[in-house]
Formats: C-alpha cells, structure tokens, sequence
C-alpha cells in the first residue's frame, strides 16, 4: 500500500544539519508511546505510555516483530524491512491480547544505530484508553486524543440528550395521536380515525366488510332518565362492539348514537349478519340504573368492498346507511345486508 | 415541587427546561424571580446553587465528567477556563458563553474575569468553581469580586490543593466507575430542585 500522498524519501540526517541528541526522559516526555529499536531489531527502550500497554511483560530486550504484527504496510521480517518503511504511515497491533492497533511513523537513527518508532492509538483511541485505563498524565500534551475523548463524550451526552427529548416528544405525540383518534366518552375510535382506516383498507385495496349500527329508543333513555343514563348505556354499547369484534376490527363512535364498524378481510355478508345479531342481542340485554333497567335495541345496515368496481368511503357508508333505515323500516332489532344494484 | 410551581408561575403551562431547546432569556429570569419569591431566597444564591447542582447532581453527572476534562488537578482546571466557552461550544454549537480570561495573581491565585451579555454567569460560574474544588480535593476560596454590566471577576484561592480525596475521574467514560451514566439532565425547573 502507498502512503496517500506519496512523499520524497525523508532527508534523514541531511548534509549539514546537526543530529539532534535526545535523552530518554526527554524523548519519553515528547513521545510517551515511542520504542527505540536496534540495529538488530530488538526493543532498547521505550516510552512510559508504551510499557504500561504492555501486559505480557518489559518490551525492552524483545524483538520488535515478536511483540508488534505490522499490517500495513507489509508485514517487515526484518530490521531492513522496517528501514524500508521509514517515514511511511504504519499501521501495526500488538500480538499478544488486546491486540491493541496502533497507527505509527519510523525513522532510522544516525549511524545505523536502529529505529526510532511513534505509535499513537488513532481512531482506536476511544477503546484503548478504556482498555488499558490511560489517563490524561499518559499522553504529551500537544497530543489531541484526550480533546478527543472530551470531543466524543460530548457528542454523547449530546446525543443522549437529544434522543431522551425524542422520546420524550414521541411519546406525547402518540398520546395526543391517541386521543385525537379516540372518542372520550365510550373509548372507541371516533369519526376520524374510522375514516381515516376506511381510507386506508379502500386506497391498499383491501377487502373488507362494513357495519353501520344505529340505537333504537336510546333517545327515549336519554329523555326520561337523564344524560348519566344515556352515558351509561352508551358504555354498556361499547363493551357490546368491543367483545364482538376481533383486534384488527375497528368499532367507532360516528357521534350521538350512530356506530360503525369494519371487519378487514371480512366479506362474507352471512358472517357479518351474525355478528350484527350477536352485537345486536348484547346491546338489548338490560342496563339496571338507580333502581330501573334500561332497555334499548339497535338496527345495523352491512356492504362489503366486493359489491363494488372501486369501492368508494361514501358510496359504501351511504350504502350501509340505506341497509340501516331498512332494518329499521322492517321493525328495528335487526340487520340488512345492502342490495348491490 | 418548587422549580415546577415557579416555572409554571413564569409561564403558564411550562413545566421544566428541556436541556436541548432554546427558550428566551426573559422566560430564565421570569422563571428565576418567581422561584425567588417561592423559596424566600435571593436570586444571587439561587444562580450559585444552580452552578453547584450543575456539578453535584447525578442528573447531570456528564457535565461535571466533561468539566474534569479540563486538567488533572483543580489548579490545571482553573488554568482552562478560558478554554470553557469553545469546549462547551464543541458540545452543544448553539450555547455561546461569554469569554472567559484568566490571569494568576500569585502562587495558588488566579483571577477570572468573563465577558459581558450572560446575566447571572458570575454567580453560576462561583457555584460550579466551589463545587469543582470539592471535586478535586481541594481547599479554595471563591469570591465573587463584582458582576457589574454582566462581566463578571471572581478571585479563586487555592489554600491546599490535596485538602480532602477528590471524586474519582477517569478518562473513559465506558471503564469509569465513577457513575457516567448521567445525562446533561434538565435544568432545575425540571428536575429535583438544588
């Protein structure tokens, strides 16, 4: 692999510069991760950093390509290939666990004395630190990775932030989604929200069935006992639907004592009848209020989808309707399925 | 709870500050002054008490772990304060706070002195340095010196900077023990009050 930017050879030692004479603490303040590597490819010494990385044992007197496993560039087998690379962008980890990656840059020492070698942690640098708990004491300060760590705990906190507000907002967003849909005296789905599932079953094309309930004698409750009773019939309904009607069915309040309800999948008219009569016997069965039962009935009007070419939200409640005022005309208590001219 | 009453006494229907949204700066002062009037306390303690909550309370143990980054020992953290407005503008782009200088005045004394346009950044800037010094271990004296026009000059004095066994802090938030969990948290309308 080549560096990005490929470089001119590094003018180590260039004519006419004094070799610079760095003593190891100097060196170690400069670079706690350096290793100085002799001519023969052994570990001389090391910074104070490096030696804390280390856990199977001193580096010093160890071979380099013992304790390191260079990957890029290739892999060196010897003190020469590592010359080779000088000046280059190393990547390299240790052999033994963690296998600790490190990024690195190597320079030959005047005289052929060896190698000096720099290593820093990278973008590794997040789970090193934790790994071998380094503190800020363990990194020269012109280095940037404990600005880094702050950076990344910062986006953190940040970004934790953000998404407990988001769920936060979610949540009242789906309350209020909630409520907007739900009719708050009886606890069904309201007007919208029928239409809004009739919308969607009519534009996925799905099949389906549709009931329209109307009461029968509820106005006569709601004259002679009072709106508590009224109220109190209404949730008796309520639990009517909603013990006769599955999960996936929808069971609104269309407002006063007006209901609908759709069946997704259900297009068997005779099905439907007998849930209309088994709603039907439930909502007459008697609701005792202050010492008095209260007796209702209801009329309901059914259509499915596949009476229709394109079945259309209106056309099909408007059917259904006209099925209800039937039942009605024919005595109340009952169900009619509409007639597809 | 005091902070929610105050906040809903500032505005009807606020119930807390949310850490991550912008709000104006009249409803902060409205919101002061009527948690002022609730607990019978100058609003001067109250912004200091702010500054304090911001580092002790577990609610917003991620602040006090950011601010630790700034040094190794109270000294260093003092000697970076005038990092602290780009640090915390690294974290959160839209909180802009005043500059912040700081000037040694001797061995173990600096003096901080902040830009204007953050009133009551003196007062909560006392609370967060008094809390950071226990944080660290040490022993310092914290005096509001003035905060005439906004800008505000403290004076902090180290008197032992290993007085008593600070709180852990190391580097990586994922190895701490420390108890990183923390979130920036709400402010103290919201959350507990200080």
């Amino acid at each position: 692999m080549t560096a990005p930017f490929p470089r001119p050879p590094v003018p180590f030692a260039a004519a006419g510069t004094a070799a610079l004479s760095v003593g190891h603490e100097a060196l170690s303040l400069l670079m706690p991760m350096h290793v100085v590597v002799s001519s023969t490819g052994h570990i001389r010494s090391c910074g104070p950093t490096l030696a804390r990385l280390a856990r199977d044992g001193a580096l010093p007197g160890r071979r380099l390509l013992e304790v390191f496993e260079f990957q890029r560039p290739a892999a060196p087998s010897a003190m020469d290939d590592l010359m080779a690379v000088a000046g280059r962008r190393l990547s390299l980890r240790f052999r033994a666990p963690p296998r600790t990656g490190f990024k690195g840059l190597a320079v030959p020492l005047p005289g052929g004395q060896g190698a000096l070698l720099n290593l820093s942690f990278g973008i590794g640098a997040v789970a090193a630190v934790a790994e071998h708990g380094l503190t800020a004491g363990d990194f020269a300060p012109t280095d940037l990775t404990v600005e880094m760590l702050y950076l990344v705990e910062a986006k953190s906190a940040a970004m934790e932030e953000s998404r407990r507000l988001n769920r936060k907002l979610e949540g009242a967003r789906s309350a209020a989604e909630e409520q907007a849909l739900t009719d708050a005296l009886t606890g069904l789905r309201n007007r919208r929200a029928l239409e809004d599932t009739l919308a969607r079953l009519i534009g996925m094309g799905h099949r389906f069935g549709l009931m329209h309930i109307d009461l029968d004698r509820f106005k006569a409750v709601n004259d002679t006992l009072g709106h508590a009773a009224g109220d109190l019939v209404l949730g008796a309904v309520a639990a009517a639907l909603a013990a006769e009607v599955r999960d996936e069915d929808v069971a609104a309040r269309m407002g006063g004592d007006e209901f609908v309800l759709l069946f997704p999948g259900v297009t068997d008219t005779a099905r439907l009848e007998a849930v209309a009569r088994r709603i039907i016997a439930r909502i007459e069965e008697p609701v005792p209020f202050a010492g008095t039962d209260c007796r209702i009935s209801a009329s309901a009007g059914i259509t499915v989808s596949t009476f229709y070419d394109r079945p259309e939200a209106e056309q099909m409640l408007h059917d259904a309707d006209l099925a209800l005022y039937a039942s009605k005309r024919a005595g109340r208590g009952r169900a009619t399925v509409h007639e597809p001219g | 709870m005091t902070g929610r009453a105050s906040a809903e006494a500032a505005q009807p229907g606020l119930t807390g500050f949310e850490a991550m949204l912008i709000y104006d700066d009249a409803l902060t002062g409205r919101v002061l002054d009527a948690l002022a009037e609730r607990t019978g306390l100058p609003r001067e303690m109250l912004l200091e008490d702010l500054g304090t909550y911001l580092v002790r309370h577990p609610n917003t143990e991620a602040i006090r772990r950011l601010l630790r980054f700034g040094g190794e020992t109270f000294a260093e953290f003092l000697h970076s304060l005038d990092d602290l407005p780009d640090r915390v503008g690294l974290a959160v782009p839209d909180l802009r706070l005043p500059s912040i200088e700081v000037r040694d005045l001797g061995p173990g004394q600096v003096l901080l002195s902040t830009g204007p346009g953050l009133p009551g950044y003196g007062q909560v800037l006392a609370g967060v340095l008094r809390a950071m010094a226990d944080d660290y271990g040490s022993l310092a004296l914290v005096v509001l010196l003035d905060c005439a026009g906004g800008a505000a000059r403290l004076s902090v004095t180290v008197a032992d900077a290993a007085f008593a066994e600070g709180r852990r802090f190391v580097l990586s938030a994922a190895a701490g023990t420390d108890g990183a969990s923390g979130g920036i948290g709400a402010g103290p309308a919201g959350g507990a009050a200080p």
